[in-house]
């Protein structure tokens, strides 16, 4: 049903359409509206289920996979700082292949604080083994939650669903909500493989020698990457219920003819698409979705990618010392090509500065510049900064 | 597209006033986008929220820089630097003032509609909350939403007296203004 | 095959089994059997990083007979908190058991463990307690007594080994004011079977510490190892004790107080305590007064009475027996 929902309210009530038995949060700026939402859920017997406030974010994480491997379904959400105190249990849980699905409600990371959004967060765990989706608005985000739940239960592998913090968590918009019928016909009841059961006792989480762990991040690296399939299939089989499409691996619009196309990750993509409204442009240009961070779709991209001459690759995290973190995957997958594209690479909007629709042709005009493609802060006002540091 | 910019302080019920208008925007089969622009801080700091109204799915996310409409719960705010910024050359402020209309107009230079929303709201809610008073005076002025999407929306959020007692308020803060004034306004922006 | 089932292959069920890879004489193998022997088949556990998770879980081969996982150093409290929620969900009364030694309890995972027992949780959580890290090669935790020598309190000429207390854990967790939390010895195998059995009725968050000697950290032989954890209690350094919602409810009374050089001299890690030095002398004090504080506090003298349930009650005699304790 198409409700006026703040994102936050919408995510939790597509979290309890999943039915999780098990949720553990501790608060952090912008998640908490969600997890505030689910308490009130579970206040008014709506949501039947465990609530653990924990003392902490590391817990929230232990709790969860505490309660996978004991056969629950279950549920957490954090950003910023929460995720980085995780970042040893996200690697744990994905190393231990348990399926759990956690918000990333984007948000940059302190020195110096900022509660605003970015994706600094999750990019810092993005190799962590998790399965990492962005969601562009808030419908996206609903069901790429509920889609979350089913590729990790069948790849055995935990998801991160990404959606900017303020921008979505915090934006009114309308919103369908399926209907407990729909995510009941889609998500089948929690299975886990390795369930903790007196009756037949397993050990999990052992040490491995040498002589296996190589083999063992092979299968994990693997598994990530086949996932590619059971994403593709979530976002289709849940369109053929619902009619929306979230948009599988990565989505791209525009003209057939063009020859320049810009690729975002998360919500700074419908800005772009009313600029291209907007804005009477020189030449026409395509926009790429990114959806699947983790795994990282090479050939999906190489061939949406195929024939373009320039990709403008616009993120909201930085790799300190290095540069771009999506452009240089985008850069290296693309060289498989050809006649490989030129990359371009950009962050902007960090630590919550507005993107403003401007952003479009300012990101054209690059093009017309010798320019490098090299990494630069696309919205940095460096007469804020003294000489030595510009 | 309409796009409003609200601005107040921490506490006065900023986000739930941009919240309802676009709530208010659903309820007549239209879009609605609302956001906050937070501080970090609990109460007092001065908190903007943006608001969307179109006939169409809204996509862009951006702050609103531009807006037809400035509503401000704090007159104070009216001389922070930066608060009626970009409105537009035809742009109306609604402000919480117990200032005249006409004072607040020639000092800013601007069409200024000012109501005692605080003192209204003290007297019916018991608190100085004006946010309900300046969405209904701004919902008779525009008439850009309707009295009754208000009453809708005030109805999924309050119950009871609390209800009761918002209800009355509405009825009272569309009787301090002149229905209908910014209705030529509200036309040409939503058809440009 | 049913729980009740497993119990009858065995003539006593055993969670933990042998063919493990723990020293000769490790103490915390021989506590940790015997709280899977009193806890038996319907448990599950949570076990944190160190060495009862390294020797009994070498890759592809196990040692438990019952469900466990290991996660983390630091998350074991939190990761039972889980399992113990799912469980209550699902309606199931299997009990969740978390084992931690004395870093992961007193140290980096106190955080979680504090959190869990703030809640209430339905866990048992036994801290297996050899005083220092011993897996990373003998480091001071915060659990390792005043004086003692570890890798990282070396005695010189300007230390006399850990110049700190050890932290007085079962006070802190007492704080908690949990249904029921005790003190008990690898030396005393039926007060460890009464304790685990007493901690599984209560629903609700229980906590254990065993005092288990390491014959590697510690410097003792390995044969030694349950008399040198007797001496530690009859000596009053370690105090065996029960608490009830944080009151004390039990302490096992000290028929023959040993003086704790006896404790002390059995030991390398308080081998620089016995020299002719001022400073030696000076520390041999400072422990002797921890334990008569000790014995002061919880009232430890048995005043001259005997009692099966003391210090050198039936436990000593019959070492393992007792076994309907």
């Amino acid at each position: 049903m198409l409700q006026a929902l703040e994102g936050s309210q919408a995510v939790a009530q597509a979290v309890a359409l999943c039915r999780p038995q098990v949720i553990a949060a501790y608060p952090i700026t912008p998640q908490t509206h969600i997890v505030e939402n689910i308490s009130k859920l579970v206040a008014n017997g709506k949501l039947k289920c465990e609530f653990i406030s924990v003392e902490s974010e590391f817990s929230a994480a232990s709790v969860v996979l505490g309660a996978a491997v004991a056969g629950s379904r279950a549920y957490t959400a954090t950003a910023s700082q929460g995720i980085l105190l995780m970042a040893e249990v996200l690697y744990n849980i994905a190393g231990l292949r348990v399926p759990l699905v956690m918000t990333c409600a984007n948000r940059a990371i302190s020195s110096p604080l900022s509660i605003w959004n970015d994706q600094q967060d999750s990019m810092a765990v993005r190799d962590a083994g998790w399965i990492q989706l962005y969601c562009a608005d808030n419908q996206e985000a609903v069901d790429t939650t509920i889609q979350a739940y089913k590729i990790a239960e069948r790849t055995e592998l935990p998801v991160m669903v990404c959606m900017d913090g303020f921008t979505l968590t915090h934006t009114l918009e309308s919103i369908n909500i399926p209907n407990q019928e729909q995510v009941d016909n889609f998500l089948p009841e929690y299975k886990f493989s390795r369930t903790l059961d007196p009756q037949n006792p397993i050990s999990i989480g052992t040490l491995v020698s040498p002589d296996f762990y190589s083999e063992a991040r092979h299968s994990h690296h693997i598994a990530i990457l086949n996932a590619e399939a059971e994403i593709i299939s979530a976002n289709q089989d849940w369109e053929k219920i619902t009619g929306r499409n979230s948009g599988g691996l990565l989505t791209i619009e525009g003209p057939t003819e063009a020859k320049v196309a810009i690729l975002t990750i998360g919500s700074v993509y419908g800005t772009l698409r009313a600029a291209i409204e907007k804005f009477d442009l020189e030449q026409p240009i395509k926009l790429i979705k990114l959806r699947s961070f983790r795994p990282f779709p090479i050939d999906a991209l190489k061939t949406v990618c195929k024939g373009l001459e320039h990709v403008i690759v616009l993120e909201r995290a930085i790799g300190l010392g290095s540069g771009a973190i999506i452009g240089l995957e985008v850069l290296a997958a693309l060289t498989e090509l050809d006649h490989p594209p030129k990359v371009h690479k950009f962050a902007a909007g960090l630590g919550g500065r507005d993107i403003p629709l401007e952003i479009l042709p300012r990101l054209l005009a690059t093009l017309n510049e010798s320019s490098d493609g090299r990494f630069r802060i696309f919205d940095v006002e460096l007469d804020k900064l003294p000489e030595e540091d510009r | 597209m309409i796009e409003i910019r609200i601005h107040g302080r921490g506490g006065q019920g900023n986000v739930v006033a941009a919240y309802l208008l676009a709530m208010a925007a659903f309820e007549e089969g239209r879009y609605g986008q609302a956001f906050p622009n937070f501080g970090a801080e609990r109460r007092g700091a001065p908190v903007i929220a943006f608001v969307r109204i179109d006939n169409e799915n809204i996509l862009r996310r951006n702050q609103i820089l531009t807006p037809a409409f400035l509503i401000i719960q704090d007159q104070a705010l009216l001389h922070v630097s930066g608060v009626t910024n970009g409105l537009l050359p035809n742009g109306k402020i609604l402000v919480n003032s117990p200032q005249s209309s006409d004072e607040l107009s020639q000092q800013l230079g601007k069409e200024v509609i000012s109501i005692q929303a605080s003192m209204l709201a003290k007297k019916i809610l018991g608190r100085p909350v004006p946010n309900t008073t300046l969405l209904a005076a701004f919902f008779a002025l525009t008439g850009m939403l309707s009295q009754e999407s208000l009453r809708k929306v005030l109805q999924h959020k309050f119950k009871d007296a609390v209800l009761e007692k918002n209800l009355l308020l509405i009825q009272k803060a569309v009787e301090l203004v002149p229905a209908g004034l910014w209705q030529q306004e509200t036309d040409n922006v939503t058809s440009s | 095959m049913q729980i009740s089932q497993l119990r009858d292959r065995q003539p006593r069920f055993r969670g933990l089994e042998s063919g493990h890879r723990a020293c000769l004489g490790c103490a915390e193998a021989l506590a940790a059997r015997l709280v899977t022997e009193a806890a038996g088949p319907d448990v599950m556990v949570a076990n944190a990083t160190g060495c009862l998770e390294i020797f009994t879980t070498p890759w592809p081969e196990s040692a438990w007979r019952i469900p466990w996982i290991h996660s983390l150093f630091e998350n074991s409290s939190a990761v039972a908190a889980g399992m113990e929620a799912a469980l209550k969900v699902q309606g199931k009364s299997t009990k969740v058991l978390a084992f931690g030694g004395d870093g992961a309890t007193f140290d980096i995972g106190f955080q979680s463990l504090s959190g869990m027992l703030e809640r209430g949780q339905n866990v048992l959580y036994v801290c297996f307690d050899n005083e220092a890290y011993m897996n990373t090669g003998i480091q001071r935790s915060s659990s390792t007594p005043h004086a003692a020598i570890t890798t990282t309190s070396p005695p010189g000429k300007e230390r006399m080994g850990k110049r700190h207390l050890k932290k007085d854990i079962v006070s802190i967790i007492a704080a908690h004011h949990i249904p029921y939390a005790a003190t008990t010895s690898v030396a005393y195998p039926s007060d460890i079977r009464k304790k685990v059995r007493r901690a599984m009725a209560i629903e609700g968050s229980t906590f254990l510490q065993i005092h288990c000697p390491c014959p590697l950290g510690w410097g003792h032989e390995g044969h030694k190892s349950i008399e040198v954890a007797r001496l530690a209690v009859q000596t009053g350094l370690f105090p065996i004790i029960e608490l009830e919602r944080g009151g004390l409810a039990g302490a096992m009374p000290l028929r023959n107080v040993r003086p704790v050089v006896e404790y002390l001299r059995e030991q390398q890690r308080f081998k620089h305590l016995f020299t002719d030095e001022l400073r030696a002398k000076e520390e041999l004090e400072h422990i002797q007064a921890i334990a008569d504080h000790n014995i002061e506090i919880y009232g430890l003298h048995s005043d001259g009475n005997k009692d099966v349930f003391d210090s050198e009650g039936m436990d000593t005699v019959r070492r393992g027996g007792m076994r309907w304790a």
